[in-house]
């Protein structure tokens, strides 16, 4: 596998019990790459990130992780659930459960974990709210907790499920400008699960599509040149 | 004052004072993740299984205890794989299960010994109910409640929180999710002789609806509903033993008034 690829899909069939949703998926996600997953409900875009997560195996073909992200993490932003919306916790207890993984048990975090979740709640403007309930954040704000979280858990690859949903268009911006912050500067592979096509085009450097029938995945601009991109190109 | 002094030198009130307390410390414990993950039904669900196994065991000769266990451990698994698997339908699937188990119950007793004074005390909980034994196996329980939150309680927060993000970081949810079920089974199958088959599940649910209204970090919101837990019990079982009052219900109103009071103190503070 090549020095900077952190993530290989081998030749994949997705899907549930015999049923393919994705059948002989080919990529790479490399390091500091940006790649956004679109296409219908049901066409098998949370089969490939649950498979990504390593919670769901592929029926065929082989996902490999390389030892940088194995060691590193994946770090995940899930869509919000219900529950969440009135949970009495605070930021700091939010983001710093992002270090508890499957390393050993402990009883108390340690300084240096500490530190780093000041240091990300910093970067992502949130460190004056540390001590807030989560529950009377903006959308906007929670989104940020999570990402904080997320990066305490991994610093190589994020991978989103459906972020902008429920955030009104201005803290949907901000959101992208955060991720295009952490893609750029900080080097951290993105992928994002998304209906947001404008922005998602805009952002993006890959693309994968899933469609009834057949996937595309490919650059940004081989997309907008391809059939289905074809359909969406004239929305930018 | 000297009524109340006097409470403390009948063996059974004592009894049922470490009994009650440990229990309701556990169930108050175990309360705030199955709150805060919307499974407060379970611990009413299972509270009506163990009457109906409790019924079973007493019409058969066997020992209500070593048979109610086992049954009400499977029947929480059972209810928990039911809620994951079908968000829709488990509230309804929850009361056909424990209307069904109360109705066997009630059924197997009248069949074969009729309504006794046991079976009454099962329903509405007795303050008599605990013995010497019931007093050791509380102890082991709390022990081992305590200890399990105390080692766990950044991982029962976490998956409280997220469990989608604790699965993804590679947590075992499962295995958690089951260990909560476990524990609540075993607490409820306990706590059910002295609280009574219809209101212990109240121990699991109040203090943590009380201390959500209050406070606002995960926390706060578990110390909180200890402390509330024991004094509540204690509240509610001197208060029935003062006026002769059942202590089930008695405990039930004292964890309402705490309610009702940190709801009011809630509405107060946001109009500031």
């Amino acid at each position: 596998m090549e020095q900077n690829i952190l993530l290989a899909c081998r030749d994949l069939t997705l899907g549930y019990e015999q049923q393919a949703l994705v059948e002989h998926l080919t990529l790479d996600i490399a390091s500091g790459d940006y790649l956004c997953v679109m296409g219908e409900n049901g066409s098998g875009k949370s089969t490939f990130l649950k498979s990504i997560l390593g919670l769901l195996k592929p029926i065929r073909g082989e996902i490999i992780r390389s030892d940088a992200l194995r060691l590193s993490g994946i770090g995940y932003l899930p869509q919000q659930t219900q529950s969440q919306k009135d949970f009495p916790a605070t930021v700091k207890e939010i983001v710093l459960s992002g270090f508890l993984s499957a390393r050993g048990f402990r009883f108390t975090y340690s300084a240096a974990e500490l530190s780093a979740a000041m240091m990300h709640m910093g970067k992502l403007g949130i460190l004056e709210l540390q001590g807030r309930c989560y529950r009377e954040l903006s959308g906007g704000q929670q989104q940020r907790v999570l990402l904080a979280r997320a990066l305490c858990a991994a610093s190589k690859l994020l991978v989103l499920d459906e972020p902008v949903t429920g955030l009104d268009p201005a803290a949907a911006q901000d959101l992208y400008k955060t991720l295009r912050y952490l893609n750029e500067k900080e080097g951290i592979a993105v992928l994002m699960v998304t209906h947001d096509l404008n922005n998602a085009l805009a952002e993006a450097k890959h693309v994968l599509h899933i469609g009834r029938t057949r996937w595309f995945y490919g650059t940004t601009e081989e997309f907008l040149a391809s059939d289905t991109g074809r359909r969406f190109g004239g929305v930018r | 004052m000297s009524m109340l002094l006097q409470m403390f030198t009948y063996p059974f009130i004592l009894r049922a004072f470490a009994v009650g307390i440990l229990v309701s410390l556990c169930a108050a414990l175990l309360g705030v993740p199955l709150v805060l993950k919307r499974y407060s039904m379970i611990g009413d669900g299972l509270s009506h299984v163990s009457f109906g196994a409790l019924a079973i065991a007493v019409a058969c000769g066997w020992a209500p205890l070593a048979f109610s266990i086992p049954v009400v451990i499977i029947v929480a698994f059972f209810l928990l794989r039911m809620t994951e698997k079908s968000p829709m339908g488990s509230d309804a699937a929850i009361a056909v299960f424990s209307a069904s188990a109360l109705a066997i119950g009630i059924l197997v007793t009248s069949l074969t010994t009729g309504m006794t004074t046991d079976v009454a005390s099962y329903m509405f909980g007795s303050i008599l109910a605990m013995d010497k034994g019931d007093v050791i196996l509380s102890i082991a329980l709390s022990l081992a409640v305590l200890a399990l939150f105390l080692f766990f309680y950044h991982r029962i927060f976490a998956v409280t929180f997220d469990e989608s993000f604790s699965r993804a970081t590679g947590m075992n949810v499962d295995l958690y999710n089951s260990l909560l079920a476990v524990l609540t089974a075993l607490t409820i199958v306990l706590g059910m002789r002295m609280m009574g088959a219809m209101l212990i599940s109240s121990l699991v649910i109040f203090p943590a609806l009380t201390s959500m209204r209050l406070f606002e970090s995960f926390r706060a919101v578990v110390l909180s509903s200890a402390v509330l837990a024991v004094v509540c019990f204690s509240l509610g079982l001197t208060a029935s033993y003062l006026f002769s009052l059942p202590v089930g219900a008695a405990v039930v109103v004292a964890h309402l008034s705490a309610f009702l009071l940190a709801l009011a103190l809630s509405k107060l503070r946001l109009r500031k």
